[in-house]
């Protein structure tokens, strides 16, 4: 075993309002430069949609992430013709026009305007040429399902679906959509890392965050092409590729990076795993229907005495074991297989894992009358949200979440159900027990379990949501500094931009 | 894994330092948002080399308990937007003024000495004054300098009050809890200055006319964390995620806990994601399904079984006991009053007899006078307004007969209107007869009208519908058709809500936005929901009731606020406008419409409700029912001297003389000839809000009336020859106001139409406070940085209007003198017996009394030479008078006195309060927003224990009933500013409010009044589930009935408009937004980038299709009140029949010219739309149905009864 550390994160997407403010939080920090307005390294986009940017899940356009080709994982980018033969033109790569073209207004215009017979406005100006122009796309076109003839029609996900289903999803009654928020997945095995030519991108050793390192960029951008999410991007302004950094100078500081601190759905969970780095390559090239069981298998259990000992041996420090063993992402992830991977098909194992929506129930119009499924029929529980009568069919999470696998998908809704039938015989009373009892038989759950899930769904503190790792910040700069002095001398000098390079 | 870099290596990392040295900054100060936000979210703004750089969540709320989630983090896009404000290209950073009105000022101001002559040189001159009005809009502004734009608005202000008298002036500003000393500033300068405060709360359609109506009060809602106690939860017409962003995590949380969450909108809102189930009724209808949801609730837990928790409740909690007469009427009966006391010979002498109703009590088998009814509250004796049952003569119990339909003397058939078919049904109710002064008369109990208004039949006789699938009101069948949701479904979600109720003893729940409110109905379509909490028992209970999150913005510590903010420490009474009334007066736009009978419906015979609706606001303001601005067509300084002149010698001989002016005719009210110059509004003053745009419903009409500058106004006057008391004068008013100024941090369409923009600090440059309804925490405004450039606070720039006045009032105004207001019957006051029968003497119907028949006459002392010392001094009427806070007296002389213990002549303090000096006496000191800050902080009952404890002590000999052991617990807590800058602070258990907060408990509307037995401030001090006002029969609306949504051919909005087969006519539905608060971040490129770079209108998407339209195509929306161009959203989630623009969209930002119109520039949302009111509304002088300003009357109304044409837009032109 080499075990490793990641700092790894869950999205819990039945909490996800879909506002944003994670993204604003971002931006505010980190992309607000010239050459990054279009950067959106934390975005959220409705589903169905075609995302931010546009169509990015469609591999057969972008290329990124891995293949197995010949029983062999490679990167889907090279195994065409190799990087080299295509380093100076990268036809995978995404023009600016699928991400937006940023743009602002001529606001002071209506300060400056002359006296004139009608009343000024500001125009659109693009923040590329400094002309004005018609705003055409943006980095959340398709939000709350707008344009969805256009957009939602053309979801990537939806090729499984039956034409009827199809149809249906574009039905008033039928019609639904849920939010999905994207940073960095900080996969461990990361396809920007594998095709940069420059080895500008590396994984921090201890806690996993990928990073692309500013002074040895060289803009190569097969990052850009190499990420199967797209969430490496190109500052036209340094010439550099940027990226989410997962705020690690937030982290080192002891806090959750800006979008989890700002999340006011509280959907984010931050933690510990630990993984067996050796076993890499073996689960990356499961087959596509086991892959979310083998990155469940990848990840190490920090009880063990023996996954103690190997951290030990691989050089993972005290305090962050003891965080591993604190973490809300190992109690979702591997404990209660609450939460997924995002596209596990693209082979990176993605460290950021979501736990899925439960949306209403389906309704039927007969005579132009709407009638919500089975509001003639006894009982409650039916519905309390329901599997069977989902408003989105489970083929279509099953390609976002689990390669396909619907059975993994349909584990975490019985799970979700169990609780909250669960929670109301509790605290209402009004289900009986036989009914919990077989809400938790399907579940797969105890009574123990459904309490302490809907705990940390519901009642988690920040300091819960967040466990951050100690990162021994004293340690790294004593290798380059002594702290003594980097306590007297912090902070003293003059700031210069990173170098252009070119 | 060769190639996959894990790196160690700090040498090789060095570079990470370019990120670190990002995320360092040198001071993070605690503030929040300080307009049109309900949020009330504390945040922590960043500030590196003295410059504002970001903001984010503080996440230190305390816990209220172990099992509740935390509040943290509280804050959303729009907020975390924010910081983009302060340096933006859109940020007012110097005081401007349009070219035309400042060469005219200095043109002017060379030739005469003085100021306020100077202006009347400008607005007395036609075409200097047509000059300005012209250029409104359209650009030429210039930088000014603070010196000579203070000069211009003391001079125009004083002139106005001279030429005219003050109650010409008129300030606007939203919302005071977002920024509580921002927004007293501007009134408290107003008020000492005798000009008037218009209302927001109701001109927003926020006000939900149905509280007042039902509980007495204006609004009283749970906070968001209570939401998570409720296990039935209903979102009716509320977009959660879009409007209640910090706090929907509740429901999620709630229904991880078992909770069921149901969301009715017509449209798959972002809430609807939320849901269990999604009910997507027809918009405008939701009124249909609660009546036929309040059937099943009668039907199965009312008379197939009589559920104990239900019939307990209403018995302790609501009217349903309580008798009604029934009056004959064409061979049958219609409901009719409460019987009251005084009419019966047990109770015939008792004091306000006609204020007292009566029950059928099991116990003496007679009927008996339950305590607590208004009259209780108004009498002599104290101790007897409570709500036990108990007989107010006696002190015997009661046990009060909720229904006959056992024990009866007769059925006697009663007909009930249904108003969509116009159909009259007849229904038997069981009756017992009293022996009254008026003879033997047939009562009731509300309770059984409610089950036959409801077509319960119970086996009586009548028209009742036999079975759910019989299609007579108000059946599941006969709800379909209006609804288009199932009976299967509306069935289920009856019994499931009831059940509920019924299992958690009230933990079913309701909350509503403000769609539901905005139709012309609005009263109606919360009373069905309403009912149907009452009925099962949810009101009051932590978990449940009617929460309305609508721009309330819960001002937690009203009663310190009131006085301060209205002046009242110096003077009383305020002068405060109804703000829908006036605009609908005022801005012209009763002149476009006829009777409006035309298409509201009312019962076939009525007194009142026929004609013009303008000439029912006036006769309201004859009666005292609604105030209106100005008064009269007289300067109300000249009245004062005219009757001082012809004898008067006191203040009671003034108000005499200006009665006997008005019954004669010498003198009129202003209301019944608007359109005369004289009684034009002249200055009009804008803070905080952006009433030519956002909220300027007909905003069109503004542009043409107020402002006289270009409009794109199709519609044609209507009025001429259909009014009765109001003069129609042609040709109708261009341009009324002499000045507006707006004071502002940004460009925004208010200040672009304005004559004087003045530059404002921005919400993180000035340090106020902060309240909401949505968590129970007192919030500072915080200043990180100074204001920047020359922007000054609101507290500031109202400071130096109110020095400049002082300075130049000697040459105008050189010594104090006398002002005669007018003011409505007031709510909370012995005025709520003014009027058991209305009759008007403007009609020969009575005489006219002042405070009785027509509104008070009181005679003001007003001294503009010391306004500036009375603004910056807490005056002495507070002291004697006491605060009041929702009809809560609170004694203060105590902490008023404490007060005068704090030194003067030190520097501003956040720890500390200061005291003044002037005049041979000292004052509590206001000079500084802290200063004020800590007086509220400290004089409030919700902040220093010690004086909950005292006003606790007040309303429990008030009221009768044990109370002060609510205080005994904090008696010690008291808050500075200091403090909440540390950590935000809940607040106290107060007896201005109806929850009770200890022991981390949630507040919850009305647990006082459950648990405690204080009444609520109504007629029967219960939830009235019947209004028995002869105002509101004479509409057909004293019982919950349905009224069908208006015919837009009827109303008119597309007349002259051109409709073919390629545009598409849609009801025209503005809801709160995700990408802006109101006006607010709809200019904010985060928003605008995350958005689609502007406000595109959602159409369905087969829809767009069948006129040629596609997703982000330029489209023209339109009608007869102006036009808007924006680009289309076409969306499966949106259903046919209605579009959707998100509100507030401002003309400034990427608005195209117009096609249609001939080529000017479009509008905002509000340029489709036009003012009306409901008259029944403006029903007063009778118990909870008395005026308070933001409190009751008609709301702003008719956005959401627009109906427009959208076409496809085949030029683009800028």
């Amino acid at each position: 075993m080499d075990i490793r550390a990641q700092v790894s994160m869950v999205f819990h997407l039945d909490k996800c309002i879909g506002c944003h403010t994670c993204s604003v939080a971002c931006k505010n920090i980190w992309t607000d430069r010239e050459g990054t307005e279009y950067q959106w390294w934390n975005n959220v986009e409705t589903k169905p949609g075609t995302g931010y940017p546009t169509l990015w899940e469609d591999q057969d356009t972008y290329g990124g992430g891995w293949e197995m080709v010949d029983g062999k994982l490679h990167l889907k980018l090279q195994s065409k013709s190799g990087t080299l033969g295509n380093i100076f033109y990268n036809r995978r790569l995404p023009t600016i026009n699928d991400y937006y073209e940023p743009w602002t207004y001529d606001y002071e215009h209506l300060f400056t305007a002359p006296e004139g017979p009608d009343q000024p406005t500001a125009r659109a100006v693009s923040l590329i040429t400094g002309d004005f122009m018609e705003i055409e796309a943006g980095p959340n076109w398709d939000d709350d399902l707008g344009g969805s003839p256009v957009y939602a029609a053309n979801d990537a996900n939806l090729g499984d679906l039956t034409d009827e289903e199809r149809a249906q999803l574009n039905e008033i009654q039928q019609v639904v959509f849920f939010y999905l928020p994207r940073i960095c997945n900080h996969c461990i095995n990361p396809g920007c890392v594998a095709a940069c030519p420059a080895g500008a991108l590396y994984k921090r050793g201890e806690d996993g965050i990928v990073l692309v390192n500013q002074d040895k960029c060289r803009a190569w951008r097969m990052c850009i092409s190499g990420c199967p999410y797209k969430k490496v991007y190109y500052n036209w302004s340094t010439g550099k590729s940027e990226k989410c950094i997962l705020c690690f100078p937030r982290l080192e500081s002891g806090q959750p990076p800006a979008c989890f601190h700002s999340c006011v759905g509280r959907i984010r969970y931050l933690g510990v795993l630990l993984y067996d780095a050796n076993r890499i390559e073996e689960v990356a090239s499961s087959p596509a229907a086991e892959l979310v069981e083998a990155q469940r298998g990848i990840i190490q259990d920090p009880f063990d005495p023996a996954v103690i000992g190997a951290a030990r041996a691989s050089g993972v420090p005290e305090n962050m074991l003891a965080a591993a063993r604190h973490s809300p992402v190992y109690k979702f992830v591997k404990q209660w297989r609450l939460a997924l991977p995002l596209h596990p098909d693209f082979r990176t194992l993605p460290m950021l894992y979501y736990v899925p929506p439960m949306l209403p129930v389906l309704a039927k119009v007969n005579a132009g009358v709407y009638d919500v499924t089975g509001s003639d029929s006894p009982g409650l529980v039916p519905l309390l949200s329901s599997l069977e009568a989902a408003r989105v069919p489970l083929r279509y999470l099953a390609r976002l979440f689990s390669a396909g696998n619907e059975e993994v998908v349909g584990e975490v809704y019985r799970k979700l159900i169990a609780v909250r039938v669960f929670k109301r015989a509790k605290t209402v009373g009004d289900i009986g027990e036989h009914e919990v009892q077989e809400a938790l038989a399907a579940g797969g759950l105890t009574a123990a379990e459904a309490e302490a899930i809907f705990r940390l769904t519901a009642l988690p503190s920040y300091e819960e949501r967040f466990v951050v790792p100690p990162l021994g910040r004293e340690g790294a700069i004593e290798q380059t500094e002594d702290p003594y002095a980097h306590k007297r001398e912090a902070g003293f000098g003059t700031r210069t931009a990173p170098e252009r390079r070119w | 894994m060769g190639w996959i870099q894990d790196l160690v290596d700090p040498k090789a990392r060095n570079w990470e330092e370019f990120y670190r040295n990002r995320w360092q900054h040198d001071n993070v100060i605690r503030t929040t948002h300080g307009v049109n936000c309900t949020g009330g979210c504390s945040w922590a703004v960043y500030v590196k080399d003295g410059i504002i750089t970001w903001e984010m969540q503080q996440t230190d709320y305390p816990l209220l308990c172990d099992d509740i989630p935390p509040y943290e983090p509280r804050g959303c896009q729009r907020g975390i937007s924010a910081s983009w404000y302060v340096y933006s290209p859109i940020r007012v950073k110097y005081p401007y003024i349009r070219g035309a009105l400042i060469d005219l000022w200095r043109e002017a101001r060379a030739t005469h000495t003085q100021p306020a002559e100077a202006w009347q040189s400008i607005v007395e001159d036609e075409q200097k004054r047509t000059r300005i009005q012209k250029a409104r809009g359209k650009g030429g502004f210039r930088r000014a300098d603070w010196d000579e734009v203070l000069e211009i608005v003391a001079a125009a202000c004083l002139h106005t009050a001279k030429r005219y008298g003050p109650d010409r002036i008129f300030g606007f500003s939203p919302i005071p809890a977002m920024s509580y000393l921002s927004y007293a500033a501007g009134s408290r300068f107003l008020q000492l200055f005798g000009a008037v405060n218009m209302s927001f709360y109701d001109w927003y359609a926020d006000l939900p006319n149905a509280f007042p109506e039902i509980w007495g009060d204006q609004t009283d809602v749970a906070e968001s964390a209570d939401w998570y106690h409720a296990k039935y939860i209903i979102s009716m017409g509320s977009n959660l995620n879009m409007t209640r962003t910090p706090d929907v995590h509740f429901i999620s949380e709630a229904r991880h806990e078992g909770a069921k969450f149901v969301v009715i909108a017509p449209d798959f809102s972002q809430v609807a994601k939320y849901s269990d189930w999604w009910i997507p009724v027809q918009a405008g209808q939701d009124t249909a399904l609660w009546m036929a949801i309040n059937h099943v609730i009668l039907k199965e837990f009312h008379a197939d079984r009589k559920t104990p928790y239900f019939i307990d409740y209403l018995k302790r909690y609501s009217d349903a006991s309580f008798l009604v007469k029934l009056t004959p009427s064409a061979g049958s009966f219609k409901a009719g009053q409460f019987l009251r006391a005084g009419r019966v010979a047990r109770y015939a002498g008792v004091e306000n007899g006609d204020w007292k109703m009566l029950v059928h009590d099991r116990n003496a088998g007679a009927v008996r006078m339950p305590k607590g009814t208004v009259g209780f509250r108004w009498q002599d004796q104290k101790g007897q307004w409570n709500i036990k049952l108990e007989d107010g003569l006696d002190d015997q119990p009661i046990d009060p007969e909720l229904s006959f339909r056992d024990e009866h003397d007769e059925v006697v058939m009663v007909s009930f209107h249904e108003f969509s078919e116009g159909r009259v049904y007849e229904r038997g109710v069981p009756v017992r007869y009293v022996e009254t002064a008026d003879g033997i008369i047939p009562v009731t109990t509300v309770f059984d009208l409610l089950m036959a208004q409801f077509g319960v039949g119970r086996g009586l006789s009548g028209d009742y519908p036999q079975h759910y699938d019989d299609d007579k009101p108000y059946t599941p069948a006969w709800q379909e058709r209006f609804t288009g949701i199932g009976r299967e479904t509306v069935i289920r979600l009856a019994r499931e809500f009831a059940g509920n109720a019924e299992a958690t003893e009230g933990k079913s729940m309701i909350i509503v936005g403000a769609s539901v409110n905005h139709w012309y109905n609005n009263n109606q379509s919360y009373r069905a929901p309403i009912t149907a909490l009452i009925l099962t028992g949810c009101p009051g209970r932590n978990g449940g009731g009617m929460n309305h999150y609508v721009g309330q913005e819960k001002l937690t510590l009203v009663a310190p606020w009131t006085s301060m903010a209205l002046g009242l420490d110096w003077s009383k009474p305020p002068r405060l406008q109804q703000t829908p009334t006036w605009h609908y007066v005022h801005s012209d736009q009763w002149r476009y419409e006829g009777e409006f009978t035309d298409y509201a419906r009312v019962p076939a015979e009525t007194k009142w409700a026929k004609g013009h609706a303008v000439d029912l606001a006036a006769a309201s303001v004859r009666m005292g029912w609604m105030p209106f601005f100005p008064q009269f067509n007289r300067n109300p300084m000249e009245l004062v001297n005219e009757a001082e002149a012809s004898g008067a010698r006191n203040d009671d001989q003034i108000v005499e003389s200006v009665v006997d002016r008005l019954r004669t005719g010498d003198v009129k009210l202003s209301v019944e000839d608007p359109d005369a110059p004289e009684n034009w509004p002249r200055v009009w003053f804008i803070w905080r809000g952006n009433a030519l745009q956002s909220s300027a419903k007909g905003a069109e009409f503004f542009l043409r009336h107020y402002l006289g500058t270009h409009d794109n106004i199709e519609a044609t006057e209507h009025a001429a020859g259909k009014t009765e008391t109001v003069t129609f004068r042609e040709p109708a008013p261009r341009g009324k106001m002499d000045l507006v100024v707006d004071i502002n941090f940004r460009m925004d369409t208010s200040a672009l139409y304005s004559d004087i923009v003045l530059p404002t600090a921005f919400w993180y440059e000035k340090n106020d406070l902060n309240t909401t309804d949505l968590h129970s925490f007192v919030h500072p405004l915080g200043q990180a940085v100074p204001p920047v450039w020359e922007s000054k606070t609101d507290y500031e720039i109202f400071k130096s209007f109110a020095r400049t006045v002082s300075e130049m009032a000697p040459l105008v105004f050189p010594e104090p003198f006398k002002d005669i207001v007018a003011s409505p019957l007031q709510h909370d006051t012995p005025d709520e017996l003014a009027q058991p029968t209305p009759l008007d003497w403007g009609k020969g119907e009575c005489e006219l009394v002042p405070g009785v028949t027509a509104p008070h006459l009181r005679v003001v002392e007003r001294d503009y030479a010391n306004l500036y010392n009375r603004f910056i001094s807490l005056g002495p009427l507070i002291r004697e008078n006491g605060m009041n806070g929702h009809g809560v007296h609170v004694p203060v002389a105590k902490f008023y006195d404490q007060l005068l213990e704090s030194p003067v002549g030190t520097a501003p303090d956040p720890r500390r309060t200061r005291a003044v000096e002037w005049g041979g006496r000292k004052y509590p000191g206001l000079e500084d927003a802290l200063d004020a800050c800590n007086v509220l902080l400290h004089l409030a009952p919700e902040t220093n224990g010690e004086v909950a404890y005292a006003a606790f002590e007040a309303e429990e000999e008030n009221v009768g009933v044990p109370l002060v052991d609510l205080a005994e617990g904090t008696r010690g807590v008291r808050m500075t500013f200091h403090d909440i800058t540390r950590q935000v602070r809940r607040t106290l258990t107060s007896p201005c409010w109806s929850g009770d907060v200890n022991d981390g408990r949630t507040y919850s509307a009305w647990t006082l009044n459950v648990e405690r037995l204080v009444p609520w401030r109504t007629l029967t001090g219960r939830q009235q589930l019947y209004n028995d006002h002869p105002y509101y029969r004479d509409f057909g609306e004293n019982l919950p009935i349905y009224k069908p949504k208006l015919d837009p051919v009827a109303t008119g909005d597309i007349v002259r408009s051109q409709v073919d087969d390629q545009s598409l006519v849609l009801n025209y539905i503005t809801p709160h937004g995700k990408w802006n608060i109101h006006s607010t971040y709809k200019d904010n490129l985060r928003m605008l980038t995350l958005s689609r770079g502007m406000d595109p209108i959602w159409i369905n998407d087969r829809q767009a299709e069948e006129v040629g339209i596609v997703d982000n195509d330029w489209v023209e929306v339109f009608n007869d009140n102006g036009v808007v161009v924006t680009r289309a959203a076409v969306s499966s989630r949106i259903p046919p029949g209605i579009c959707m623009y998100y509100h507030a969209v401002e003309r400034t930002i990427y608005i195209p010219k117009s096609q249609i119109r001939g080529g000017k520039r479009a509008g905002g949302h509000n340029s489709l739309t036009r003012t009306r009111i409901n008259p029944l509304l403006l029903a007063g002088g009778y118990a909870q149905f008395t005026y308070g300003f933001n409190y009751w009357g008609p709301i702003g109304i008719f956005t959401r009864d627009t109906f427009v044409v959208v076409r496809k837009m085949e030029k683009l032109e800028w």
